[in-house]
Protein backbone atom coordinates (compact mmCIF):
# COMPACT_ATOMS: atom_id res chain seq x y z
CA UNK A 1 0.00 0.00 0.00
CA UNK A 2 1.07 3.24 -1.06
CA UNK A 3 1.67 6.30 1.38
CA UNK A 4 -0.91 8.92 0.98
CA UNK A 5 -1.06 12.23 2.12
CA UNK A 6 -2.21 13.48 5.52
CA UNK A 7 -5.50 15.51 5.81
CA UNK A 8 -2.99 18.12 7.16
CA UNK A 9 -1.28 18.11 3.71
CA UNK A 10 -4.29 18.12 1.53
CA UNK A 11 -5.21 21.22 3.62
CA UNK A 12 -1.70 22.56 2.87
CA UNK A 13 -1.68 22.47 -0.39
CA UNK A 14 -4.91 23.63 -0.89
CA UNK A 15 -4.07 26.68 0.78
CA UNK A 16 -1.36 27.45 -1.68
CA UNK A 17 -4.80 28.40 -4.59
CA UNK A 18 -5.53 31.46 -1.57
CA UNK A 19 -4.53 34.69 -2.53
CA UNK A 20 -4.24 38.28 -0.95
CA UNK A 21 -7.68 39.26 -0.16
CA UNK A 22 -9.63 36.47 -1.10
CA UNK A 23 -13.30 35.87 0.35
CA UNK A 24 -13.29 32.37 1.26
CA UNK A 25 -15.95 30.14 3.16
CA UNK A 26 -14.81 26.29 4.27
CA UNK A 27 -16.71 23.83 4.54
CA UNK A 28 -17.06 21.22 7.48
CA UNK A 29 -13.95 18.13 7.55
CA UNK A 30 -11.05 18.62 6.05
CA UNK A 31 -11.99 22.04 4.50
CA UNK A 32 -12.11 23.69 8.12
CA UNK A 33 -8.23 22.91 8.70
CA UNK A 34 -7.30 25.07 5.04
CA UNK A 35 -7.18 28.21 7.40
CA UNK A 36 -4.01 27.43 9.49
CA UNK A 37 -1.91 26.98 6.88
CA UNK A 38 -2.53 30.64 5.15
CA UNK A 39 1.10 32.09 4.13
CA UNK A 40 2.23 34.45 6.57
CA UNK A 41 1.71 37.94 5.65
CA UNK A 42 -1.50 36.90 3.28
CA UNK A 43 -4.84 38.21 4.13
CA UNK A 44 -8.13 35.86 3.85
CA UNK A 45 -11.02 37.15 4.47
CA UNK A 46 -13.43 33.95 5.66
CA UNK A 47 -16.66 34.52 5.40
CA UNK A 48 -19.26 32.17 7.18
CA UNK A 49 -23.06 31.39 6.18
CA UNK A 50 -24.40 32.58 9.51
CA UNK A 51 -23.27 36.35 9.09
CA UNK A 52 -19.73 37.16 9.74
CA UNK A 53 -17.15 38.28 7.02
CA UNK A 54 -13.44 38.81 8.59
CA UNK A 55 -12.95 36.72 11.81
CA UNK A 56 -10.17 35.16 12.99
CA UNK A 57 -8.99 31.81 14.14
CA UNK A 58 -11.06 29.10 15.82
CA UNK A 59 -10.57 29.05 19.93
CA UNK A 60 -8.85 26.08 21.27
CA UNK A 61 -9.77 23.81 23.71
CA UNK A 62 -6.79 25.80 26.07
CA UNK A 63 -8.44 29.13 25.23
CA UNK A 64 -11.83 27.95 25.43
CA UNK A 65 -12.52 29.96 29.11
CA UNK A 66 -10.96 32.75 28.25
CA UNK A 67 -12.30 33.42 24.29
CA UNK A 68 -15.31 31.51 23.59
CA UNK A 69 -18.61 33.23 22.68
CA UNK A 70 -21.91 31.90 22.02
CA UNK A 71 -22.30 34.93 19.77
CA UNK A 72 -19.05 34.52 17.80
CA UNK A 73 -19.24 31.29 15.86
CA UNK A 74 -18.44 30.38 12.69
CA UNK A 75 -20.71 27.61 10.28
CA UNK A 76 -20.05 24.38 12.44
CA UNK A 77 -20.35 25.91 15.36
CA UNK A 78 -17.20 26.37 16.45
CA UNK A 79 -16.17 29.62 18.94
CA UNK A 80 -14.11 31.73 16.67
CA UNK A 81 -12.12 34.92 17.30
CA UNK A 82 -12.59 38.55 16.80
CA UNK A 83 -10.13 40.26 14.40
CA UNK A 84 -10.17 44.58 13.56
CA UNK A 85 -12.58 45.17 10.18
CA UNK A 86 -14.48 42.06 11.26
CA UNK A 87 -18.13 42.43 10.21
CA UNK A 88 -21.65 41.06 10.96
CA UNK A 89 -24.61 40.56 8.89
CA UNK A 90 -28.20 38.27 8.78
CA UNK A 91 -28.38 34.94 6.78
CA UNK A 92 -29.84 36.57 3.41
CA UNK A 93 -27.19 39.49 2.98
CA UNK A 94 -24.69 36.56 3.61
CA UNK A 95 -25.99 34.06 0.77
CA UNK A 96 -26.51 37.58 -1.58
CA UNK A 97 -22.45 37.21 -1.01
CA UNK A 98 -22.64 33.80 -2.46
CA UNK A 99 -25.44 33.84 -4.65
CA UNK A 100 -24.33 36.80 -6.09
CA UNK A 101 -20.71 35.79 -6.58
CA UNK A 102 -19.00 37.42 -4.07
CA UNK A 103 -17.21 34.39 -2.75
CA UNK A 104 -13.93 34.02 -4.79
CA UNK A 105 -13.34 30.31 -3.00
CA UNK A 106 -14.79 27.55 -1.49
CA UNK A 107 -13.56 24.70 -0.22
CA UNK A 108 -16.07 21.83 0.08
CA UNK A 109 -15.77 18.12 1.03
CA UNK A 110 -17.05 15.47 -1.40
CA UNK A 111 -18.80 11.89 -1.44
CA UNK A 112 -18.57 11.76 -5.02
CA UNK A 113 -16.72 13.87 -7.78
CA UNK A 114 -17.77 13.21 -11.24
CA UNK A 115 -15.37 13.21 -14.40
CA UNK A 116 -17.81 16.57 -15.68
CA UNK A 117 -17.28 18.43 -12.01
CA UNK A 118 -21.01 17.10 -10.44
CA UNK A 119 -20.13 17.62 -7.05
CA UNK A 120 -22.58 14.99 -4.84
CA UNK A 121 -21.77 15.73 -0.93
CA UNK A 122 -24.71 16.07 0.98
CA UNK A 123 -26.16 12.85 1.76
CA UNK A 124 -25.42 11.07 4.50
CA UNK A 125 -23.67 7.19 2.99
CA UNK A 126 -25.93 4.88 4.06
CA UNK A 127 -28.87 6.72 6.31
CA UNK A 128 -31.33 7.95 3.81
CA UNK A 129 -31.00 11.46 5.06
CA UNK A 130 -29.14 14.53 4.46
CA UNK A 131 -28.14 17.62 5.66
CA UNK A 132 -28.21 20.27 2.09
CA UNK A 133 -26.84 23.44 4.32
CA UNK A 134 -25.20 26.09 2.73
CA UNK A 135 -23.25 24.26 0.43
CA UNK A 136 -25.57 23.53 -2.51
CA UNK A 137 -25.60 27.68 -2.60
CA UNK A 138 -21.78 27.74 -2.33
CA UNK A 139 -21.31 24.81 -4.88
CA UNK A 140 -23.72 26.70 -7.49
CA UNK A 141 -22.21 30.01 -6.82
CA UNK A 142 -19.02 30.28 -5.52
CA UNK A 143 -16.20 31.83 -8.29
CA UNK A 144 -14.02 28.92 -7.66
CA UNK A 145 -14.94 25.41 -6.17
CA UNK A 146 -12.50 23.52 -4.63
CA UNK A 147 -12.96 20.11 -2.96
CA UNK A 148 -10.96 18.36 -0.50
CA UNK A 149 -11.36 14.57 -0.47
CA UNK A 150 -9.66 11.19 0.32
CA UNK A 151 -9.09 9.73 -3.22
CA UNK A 152 -11.23 6.63 -2.27
CA UNK A 153 -13.97 5.51 0.36
CA UNK A 154 -13.08 3.45 3.18
CA UNK A 155 -13.50 0.50 1.76
CA UNK A 156 -11.44 1.44 -1.45
CA UNK A 157 -13.89 2.34 -3.97
CA UNK A 158 -13.33 5.54 -6.31
CA UNK A 159 -14.96 9.01 -5.20
CA UNK A 160 -14.02 10.00 -7.91
CA UNK A 161 -16.69 8.60 -10.84
CA UNK A 162 -17.60 8.79 -14.00
CA UNK A 163 -21.13 9.68 -13.08
CA UNK A 164 -22.37 10.41 -9.21
CA UNK A 165 -24.53 7.82 -7.92
CA UNK A 166 -25.81 9.54 -4.94
CA UNK A 167 -27.53 12.85 -4.87
CA UNK A 168 -25.81 15.88 -6.26
CA UNK A 169 -25.10 18.65 -4.70
CA UNK A 170 -24.63 20.93 -7.97
CA UNK A 171 -23.74 19.54 -11.43
CA UNK A 172 -20.45 20.83 -13.17
CA UNK A 173 -19.48 22.99 -10.40
CA UNK A 174 -15.95 21.69 -9.35
CA UNK A 175 -12.75 23.73 -10.67
CA UNK A 176 -10.27 21.37 -8.82
CA UNK A 177 -10.11 17.88 -6.89
CA UNK A 178 -7.36 18.06 -4.25
CA UNK A 179 -6.69 14.15 -3.19
CA UNK A 180 -4.52 12.57 -0.62
CA UNK A 181 -3.01 11.16 -3.81
CA UNK A 182 -3.19 13.95 -6.71
CA UNK A 183 -4.24 16.90 -7.86
CA UNK A 184 -6.73 17.10 -10.60
CA UNK A 185 -7.93 20.21 -12.71
CA UNK A 186 -11.66 19.84 -14.17
CA UNK A 187 -11.79 20.78 -17.76
CA UNK A 188 -13.88 20.87 -20.78
CA UNK A 189 -12.42 17.93 -21.86
CA UNK A 190 -11.74 16.15 -18.89
CA UNK A 191 -10.27 15.80 -15.82
CA UNK A 192 -6.33 16.77 -15.92
CA UNK A 193 -3.80 15.02 -13.68
CA UNK A 194 -1.79 17.62 -12.47
CA UNK A 195 0.20 16.58 -9.95
CA UNK A 196 0.87 13.24 -7.21
CA UNK A 197 2.08 12.68 -4.53
CA UNK A 198 5.57 11.49 -3.53
CA UNK A 199 5.98 7.73 -4.84
CA UNK A 200 2.79 7.64 -7.19
CA UNK A 201 2.87 6.56 -10.75
CA UNK A 202 0.12 7.78 -13.37
CA UNK A 203 -0.84 3.97 -13.43
CA UNK A 204 -1.25 3.50 -9.66
CA UNK A 205 -3.60 7.19 -9.63
CA UNK A 206 -5.70 5.90 -12.54
CA UNK A 207 -6.38 2.65 -10.93
CA UNK A 208 -8.10 4.30 -7.93
CA UNK A 209 -10.12 6.78 -10.34
CA UNK A 210 -13.33 5.53 -12.52
CA UNK A 211 -12.50 8.22 -15.64
CA UNK A 212 -10.30 8.33 -17.81
CA UNK A 213 -7.10 10.93 -16.41
CA UNK A 214 -5.72 12.88 -19.03
CA UNK A 215 -1.90 13.06 -17.74
CA UNK A 216 -0.89 17.49 -17.99
CA UNK A 217 2.61 17.60 -20.21
CA UNK A 218 4.15 19.11 -17.22
CA UNK A 219 2.99 16.32 -14.51
CA UNK A 220 4.90 16.89 -10.97
CA UNK A 221 4.80 15.74 -7.37
CA UNK A 222 2.76 17.38 -5.24
CA UNK A 223 4.47 20.99 -4.67
CA UNK A 224 3.70 21.97 -0.62
CA UNK B 1 -46.74 55.28 23.85
CA UNK B 2 -45.80 52.45 22.42
CA UNK B 3 -44.91 49.89 24.95
CA UNK B 4 -44.58 46.32 23.51
CA UNK B 5 -43.06 44.76 26.42
CA UNK B 6 -44.65 42.00 27.89
CA UNK B 7 -44.45 40.46 31.59
CA UNK B 8 -44.26 36.58 30.86
CA UNK B 9 -42.87 33.99 28.35
CA UNK B 10 -45.77 32.68 28.81
CA UNK B 11 -48.44 35.66 28.16
CA UNK B 12 -46.62 36.24 24.79
CA UNK B 13 -46.78 32.82 23.42
CA UNK B 14 -50.49 31.95 24.87
CA UNK B 15 -52.47 32.89 21.91
CA UNK B 16 -50.74 30.67 19.43
CA UNK B 17 -52.86 28.53 18.08
CA UNK B 18 -53.02 24.55 17.05
CA UNK B 19 -51.97 24.43 13.30
CA UNK B 20 -49.67 27.87 13.24
CA UNK B 21 -46.52 28.30 11.26
CA UNK B 22 -43.81 29.50 12.97
CA UNK B 23 -40.45 30.46 12.50
CA UNK B 24 -37.92 29.86 15.35
CA UNK B 25 -34.24 32.00 14.57
CA UNK B 26 -31.58 29.22 15.15
CA UNK B 27 -28.12 27.95 14.06
CA UNK B 28 -24.70 25.72 14.51
CA UNK B 29 -24.90 26.73 18.45
CA UNK B 30 -27.02 28.40 21.35
CA UNK B 31 -26.57 32.03 20.18
CA UNK B 32 -29.45 33.55 18.56
CA UNK B 33 -32.03 30.88 19.89
CA UNK B 34 -35.22 32.07 21.60
CA UNK B 35 -34.80 29.46 24.29
CA UNK B 36 -37.55 30.98 26.40
CA UNK B 37 -40.42 31.53 24.37
CA UNK B 38 -39.45 27.75 22.78
CA UNK B 39 -40.19 26.68 26.76
CA UNK B 40 -43.36 28.10 27.04
CA UNK B 41 -44.26 27.48 23.59
CA UNK B 42 -43.83 23.66 24.51
CA UNK B 43 -45.61 24.62 28.37
CA UNK B 44 -48.69 26.23 25.86
CA UNK B 45 -49.17 22.93 24.09
CA UNK B 46 -50.24 23.92 20.41
CA UNK B 47 -49.94 21.09 17.93
CA UNK B 48 -49.82 20.66 14.06
CA UNK B 49 -47.18 23.30 14.06
CA UNK B 50 -44.90 23.97 11.12
CA UNK B 51 -41.68 25.02 11.91
CA UNK B 52 -39.88 27.41 9.75
CA UNK B 53 -36.21 26.74 10.73
CA UNK B 54 -32.10 25.83 9.53
CA UNK B 55 -32.50 22.86 11.56
CA UNK B 56 -35.26 20.09 13.18
CA UNK B 57 -33.36 20.95 16.81
CA UNK B 58 -31.40 18.97 18.59
CA UNK B 59 -28.42 18.41 16.00
CA UNK B 60 -25.72 18.52 18.61
CA UNK B 61 -23.06 20.54 16.83
CA UNK B 62 -21.86 22.08 20.11
CA UNK B 63 -24.57 21.38 22.81
CA UNK B 64 -27.64 19.35 23.23
CA UNK B 65 -29.52 22.50 25.16
CA UNK B 66 -32.85 22.58 24.75
CA UNK B 67 -34.12 24.28 21.26
CA UNK B 68 -36.80 23.38 19.08
CA UNK B 69 -35.95 20.15 19.14
CA UNK B 70 -38.55 19.90 22.74
CA UNK B 71 -41.42 20.59 20.29
CA UNK B 72 -40.78 17.66 17.98
CA UNK B 73 -40.59 15.85 21.70
CA UNK B 74 -43.23 17.02 22.70
CA UNK B 75 -45.21 16.07 19.46
CA UNK B 76 -46.14 19.31 18.45
CA UNK B 77 -44.96 19.46 15.00
CA UNK B 78 -46.51 18.50 11.70
CA UNK B 79 -43.85 19.74 9.39
CA UNK B 80 -40.79 21.35 8.96
CA UNK B 81 -38.94 23.50 6.85
CA UNK B 82 -35.23 23.05 7.50
CA UNK B 83 -31.53 23.45 5.39
CA UNK B 84 -29.95 21.13 7.91
CA UNK B 85 -32.49 18.98 9.46
CA UNK B 86 -30.63 15.68 10.64
CA UNK B 87 -27.60 15.39 13.60
CA UNK B 88 -24.23 15.06 11.46
CA UNK B 89 -23.91 11.95 14.28
CA UNK B 90 -25.75 8.59 12.86
CA UNK B 91 -25.06 7.26 16.70
CA UNK B 92 -27.06 10.20 17.89
CA UNK B 93 -30.33 11.11 15.45
CA UNK B 94 -32.30 13.46 16.72
CA UNK B 95 -35.95 13.11 17.70
CA UNK B 96 -37.11 14.83 14.76
CA UNK B 97 -35.26 12.41 12.44
CA UNK B 98 -37.19 9.16 13.74
CA UNK B 99 -40.07 11.28 13.57
CA UNK B 100 -39.46 12.40 9.83
CA UNK B 101 -38.66 8.88 8.93
CA UNK B 102 -41.41 7.11 9.99
CA UNK B 103 -43.40 9.74 8.29
CA UNK B 104 -44.66 11.51 11.58
CA UNK B 105 -43.59 15.08 10.58
CA UNK B 106 -43.60 15.75 6.55
CA UNK B 107 -39.96 17.77 5.70
CA UNK B 108 -39.26 20.06 3.61
CA UNK B 109 -35.56 20.45 2.82
CA UNK B 110 -34.28 22.95 0.86
CA UNK B 111 -30.56 24.65 0.54
CA UNK B 112 -30.25 27.32 3.34
CA UNK B 113 -29.49 30.11 0.99
CA UNK B 114 -32.71 29.19 -0.65
CA UNK B 115 -34.88 29.23 2.76
CA UNK B 116 -33.00 32.74 3.92
CA UNK B 117 -34.55 34.55 0.79
CA UNK B 118 -37.69 33.04 1.35
CA UNK B 119 -37.75 34.19 4.43
CA UNK B 120 -36.74 37.76 3.28
CA UNK B 121 -38.88 37.71 0.35
CA UNK B 122 -42.14 36.89 2.34
CA UNK B 123 -41.25 39.61 4.55
CA UNK B 124 -40.51 41.92 1.57
CA UNK B 125 -43.84 41.72 -0.37
CA UNK B 126 -42.20 39.84 -3.15
CA UNK B 127 -44.22 37.23 -3.92
CA UNK B 128 -41.56 34.97 -5.26
CA UNK B 129 -38.11 35.02 -7.05
CA UNK B 130 -35.57 32.70 -9.40
CA UNK B 131 -32.41 31.54 -8.07
CA UNK B 132 -30.00 29.00 -9.79
CA UNK B 133 -29.24 26.82 -6.83
CA UNK B 134 -30.72 23.67 -6.95
CA UNK B 135 -30.98 23.33 -11.17
CA UNK B 136 -30.97 19.56 -11.50
CA UNK B 137 -30.76 18.73 -8.24
CA UNK B 138 -33.65 16.48 -6.46
CA UNK B 139 -34.44 20.38 -5.12
CA UNK B 140 -35.90 21.20 -8.90
CA UNK B 141 -38.58 18.67 -8.35
CA UNK B 142 -41.91 20.41 -9.41
CA UNK B 143 -40.48 24.18 -9.73
CA UNK B 144 -40.77 26.04 -12.72
CA UNK B 145 -36.94 26.20 -14.56
CA UNK B 146 -36.54 29.32 -16.62
CA UNK B 147 -33.55 30.95 -17.79
CA UNK B 148 -31.83 34.33 -17.67
CA UNK B 149 -28.63 34.96 -19.25
CA UNK B 150 -28.26 31.55 -20.30
CA UNK B 151 -28.42 30.54 -17.12
CA UNK B 152 -31.04 27.93 -15.76
CA UNK B 153 -32.73 29.41 -12.57
CA UNK B 154 -35.75 27.59 -10.07
CA UNK B 155 -38.68 29.64 -9.33
CA UNK B 156 -39.26 29.55 -5.96
CA UNK B 157 -41.61 30.92 -3.24
CA UNK B 158 -42.23 33.45 -0.38
CA UNK B 159 -42.25 32.14 2.90
CA UNK B 160 -44.48 33.61 5.70
CA UNK B 161 -45.57 32.65 8.96
CA UNK B 162 -47.96 33.29 12.22
CA UNK B 163 -45.12 34.48 14.20
CA UNK B 164 -41.47 34.91 14.16
CA UNK B 165 -39.58 33.79 17.54
CA UNK B 166 -36.82 35.91 17.16
CA UNK B 167 -33.66 36.56 19.52
CA UNK B 168 -31.76 40.02 20.19
CA UNK B 169 -29.43 41.28 22.32
CA UNK B 170 -31.39 44.59 23.10
CA UNK B 171 -34.70 46.16 22.19
CA UNK B 172 -36.35 49.45 23.01
CA UNK B 173 -39.93 50.02 24.05
CA UNK B 174 -40.76 50.41 20.32
CA UNK B 175 -39.44 47.24 19.26
CA UNK B 176 -36.53 48.46 17.52
CA UNK B 177 -34.14 45.46 17.85
CA UNK B 178 -29.95 45.61 18.23
CA UNK B 179 -27.95 42.30 17.96
CA UNK B 180 -24.90 40.82 19.24
CA UNK B 181 -21.98 39.37 16.97
CA UNK B 182 -23.21 35.66 15.11
CA UNK B 183 -26.63 36.01 16.88
CA UNK B 184 -28.41 37.68 14.06
CA UNK B 185 -28.07 34.94 11.32
CA UNK B 186 -32.27 34.02 10.38
CA UNK B 187 -33.60 36.31 13.26
CA UNK B 188 -33.60 40.08 11.30
CA UNK B 189 -35.21 38.02 8.11
CA UNK B 190 -37.85 36.31 10.30
CA UNK B 191 -38.82 39.08 12.32
CA UNK B 192 -40.03 41.03 8.91
CA UNK B 193 -41.92 37.74 7.30
CA UNK B 194 -44.42 36.84 10.05
CA UNK B 195 -47.58 38.19 11.48
CA UNK B 196 -46.26 38.39 14.94
CA UNK B 197 -42.77 38.89 16.06
CA UNK B 198 -41.55 38.28 19.18
CA UNK B 199 -38.48 39.01 20.22
CA UNK B 200 -36.89 37.64 23.55
CA UNK B 201 -33.89 39.98 24.13
CA UNK B 202 -31.26 40.75 27.32
CA UNK B 203 -31.97 43.53 27.88
CA UNK B 204 -35.07 46.66 27.18
CA UNK B 205 -33.89 50.26 26.76
CA UNK B 206 -35.82 53.61 26.90
CA UNK B 207 -37.21 54.88 23.70
CA UNK B 208 -34.03 57.32 22.43
CA UNK B 209 -31.24 55.33 23.95
CA UNK B 210 -30.60 53.11 21.15
CA UNK B 211 -28.56 54.42 18.49
CA UNK B 212 -30.31 54.99 15.54
CA UNK B 213 -27.80 54.05 13.33
CA UNK B 214 -27.11 50.73 15.07
CA UNK B 215 -30.60 49.19 14.84
CA UNK B 216 -30.95 46.29 12.62
CA UNK B 217 -34.69 45.50 13.28
CA UNK B 218 -36.67 48.65 13.02
CA UNK B 219 -39.65 48.22 15.72
CA UNK B 220 -42.40 48.31 13.14
CA UNK B 221 -42.15 44.20 12.50
CA UNK B 222 -42.09 43.79 16.56
CA UNK B 223 -45.36 42.80 17.79
CA UNK B 224 -43.72 41.71 21.43
CA UNK B 225 -40.75 42.02 23.56
CA UNK B 226 -39.70 39.64 26.53
CA UNK B 227 -36.72 39.97 28.53
CA UNK B 228 -34.90 37.01 29.71
CA UNK B 229 -34.51 37.05 33.43
CA UNK B 230 -31.79 34.63 33.85
CA UNK B 231 -29.52 32.88 31.60
CA UNK B 232 -31.15 29.83 30.34
CA UNK B 233 -29.90 26.40 32.28
CA UNK B 234 -27.17 25.40 29.54
CA UNK B 235 -25.86 21.71 29.62
CA UNK B 236 -21.89 21.03 31.02
CA UNK B 237 -20.16 22.43 27.78
CA UNK B 238 -21.20 25.80 27.71
CA UNK B 239 -18.88 28.11 30.30
CA UNK B 240 -22.01 29.85 32.16
CA UNK B 241 -19.79 32.78 32.31
CA UNK B 242 -20.02 33.65 28.60
CA UNK B 243 -23.79 34.21 29.22
CA UNK B 244 -23.22 36.16 32.48
CA UNK B 245 -20.57 38.60 30.17
CA UNK B 246 -22.40 39.12 27.54
CA UNK B 247 -26.30 40.62 29.56
CA UNK B 248 -23.65 42.68 32.20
Amino acid sequence: MKERLSRETIAIRIARELFDGAVVNLGIGIPTLVSSFVPEGMTVIYHTENGALGFGPVVTSEEMQEKADIDLVNASGQYVTPLPGMCFFHHADSFAMIRGGHIDITVLGVLQVSERGDLANWMFPGRGVGNIGGGMDLAFNAKRVIVATEHTTKDGKPKIVKKCSVPLTAPQCVDLIVTDVAVIEVTGQGLLLRELAPGWTVEEAQAITEPTLIVAPDLKEIEL
Amino acid sequence: MINKVVESFEQAVEDVPDGAVIMIGNFAGPGGTPFYLIQALRKQGATNLTIIANTAGGIGLTLDYDDHRILFENKQVKKVIASFPFSTSPSRPSVAEKQILSGEVELEIIPQGTLAERIRAGGAGISAFYTPTGVDTVIQKGKEVRSFDGRPCLLERALTADYAFVRAYKADLMGNLVYRGTQRQFNPIMATAAKITIAEVDEIADVGELDPESIITPGIFVKRIVKVKQAPEFPRHLNRSFWVRRTQ
